[in-house]
């Protein structure tokens, strides 16, 4: 089986009734360090996410996955979102649902599902409607139901942008858990003090265009161009 | 026409219903003395004595109702609510004027809805051999295609609301086509049971459909709705009134019990 990765994005232009969404943005993601998509609101941030995922076509400009088919790649992939979307059935039941859909054997799901859910700390909410647990366990329920997918990449948009403080630690502990496990992380964030705690590398994006990319460290020292400069000391405050 | 003359040959049987109930009440509203307030009141007193009695009579026709309509309703829900889900999820061209076509069809008259079953099913029409028309199932046939569009087009606006919410969790996890719509049909079961009450309300309330594909023959094709229409017709109030509060009564504990399993239901998974 070849590798999923490195994801190549080709002059990947959006654009949505005459407004450009994203503009050319071209760059290479590899299997390792974990990628952070950071920008301001309304950079462009979660529509290039979509398009790596395959949610959206670019208008312009290609997404190549290791030269899979878009189909072989989507399966090897898993996202979870802003806003999780749990079905109305049990915690452990979405998650298996997720395994049926991945065509996982009948009987494997049920002892996959639950180890999911240990994984991310839900086990006892096994039996629980999804649909009336609280913000911050739908989202971990959302992570168990991805990680249970055993993707090779798993997208994250935003993923603790609705939560207190508390379930966001809770979140990026099991994100890093994740990528410890071998999964390649790629996620959005406008939130500078998560980037800080998360990312390996820094993909920065404004306006549309990706105008900077570097390793986590080296972009938070000095930042090359002139627009994350001024994201890092705009943002610093409410971090 | 032909349903309604056969309709007037075969009223017969329904004078017995006078003679018992309170002290002598025949029934007819009496051509001399007495306010049309006193003939409601007395009327009143007379169904609720032939509902109190449970009267022959009554539970037959009430039970013929229920059936013919509760039939129409399962058999509506197994093609709409699949269709209304399949419109709702897939793009194809001609979608929007499907969905006009169906919000439109919520309106079909009853009446042109029994003529058509009845051109269908009478000894001339296509499918005149099977000879159904004056049946119960005529009338199942035509409530069916009555509120078939009513509860399609209702479960369509249900599913794609939650296909608004679920699109994209749903593509991502690799589920399309049939797949998404039987998901959202099942996860929009709690909000369905509105869309399948409004036809089951629609069915047991509509009068010329089964007029004209029944025809009314006491005993056989007569339900609620068409008894109560000959009788006011006849002057029978107390028979057509106790029919109307039963048929009141019947409506508003389905919608009751819908109502209870629903919210609990919604209440439990969110």
């Amino acid at each position: 089986m070849s590798s999923l990765l490195p994801l190549g994005l080709d002059e990947v232009g959006f654009r949505a009734s005459g407004r450009v969404i994203l503009d050319r943005v071209s760059a290479e993601v590899i299997a390792g360090p974990r990628t952070v998509i950071l920008g301001a609101n309304g950079a462009g941030k979660s529509v290039l996410m979509r398009i790596c995922h395959g949610l959206l076509a670019p208008t312009s400009g290609a997404v190549h996955w290791n030269e899979l088919a878009a189909p072989e790649a989507a399966r090897r992939q898993a996202m979870v979102f802003q806003r999780p979307v749990m079905l109305r059935r049990s915690a452990l039941a979405n998650v298996e649902y997720a395994l049926k859909v991945a065509r996982v054997a009948p009987t494997d799901r049920r002892a996959r599902a639950v180890e999911a859910l240990e994984n991310v700390g839900v086990r006892h909410l096994a039996d629980r409607p999804a649909r009336v647990l609280s913000g911050g366990e739908q989202q971990r329920l959302a992570l168990a139901r991805a990680w249970a997918l055993r993707p090779e990449v798993l997208f994250l948009d935003e993923p603790t942008a609705n939560l207190d403080p508390s379930a966001t630690r809770e979140v990026e502990a099991i994100i890093a858990a994740i990528h410890a496990a071998g999964t390649k992380v790629v996620m959005t964030t406008h939130n500078l003090g998560q980037a800080r705690r998360l990312a390996d590398e820094i993909l920065f994006l404004h306006a549309g265009r990706l105008t900077e990319r570097a390793p986590a460290d080296a972009f938070f020292e000095r930042p090359v161009s002139a627009e994350a400069a001024a994201f890092i000391k705009g943002e610093l405050p409410w971090t | 026409m032909l349903a309604l003359d056969r309709t007037s040959r075969s009223a017969i049987g329904l004078s017995h219903v006078g003679d018992r109930g309170a002290g002598g009440w025949t029934g007819r509203l009496a051509p001399s003395g007495g306010t049309p307030l006193n003939a409601i009141a007395e009327a009143l007193l007379g169904a609720l004595g032939l509902i109190a009695t449970r009267d022959a009579k009554l539970i037959e026709i009430a039970t013929l109702s229920v059936a013919v309509s509760l039939s129409a309703v399962l058999l509506a829900s197994l093609l709409a609510l699949p269709l209304g889900a399949a419109v709702a999820v897939a793009r194809f061209p001609g979608r929007h004027a499907l969905i006009v076509l169906l919000n439109a069809l919520m309106g079909l008259p009853p009446v042109v809805v029994g003529l058509v079953v009845y051109l269908l099913l009478s000894r001339a029409g296509p499918l005149g051999e099977l000879g159904l028309l004056f049946t119960p199932t005529a009338m199942v046939i035509a409530q069916t295609l009555l509120i078939l569009p009513i509860i399609a087009a209702l479960a369509r606006q249900g599913v794609e609301d939650a296909w608004i919410e679920y699109e994209e969790q749903l593509r991502s996890l690799g589920v399309t086509g049939i797949a998404a719509a039987a998901t959202l049909l099942w996860d929009t079961r709690y909000s369905l049971v509105t869309a399948v009450l409004a036809g089951l309300g629609r069915a047991s309330a509509e009068v010329g459909a089964v007029m004209i594909v029944g025809g009314n023959i006491d005993g056989v094709t007569r339900v609620m709705t068409t008894a109560i229409a000959l009788e006011t017709s006849k002057g029978d109030l107390t028979l057509a009134l106790s029919l109307g509060i039963v048929l009141i009564l019947l409506v508003l504990l389905l919608n009751a019990a819908a109502f209870i399993v629903k919210e609990s239901a919604q209440r439990r998974y969110g």
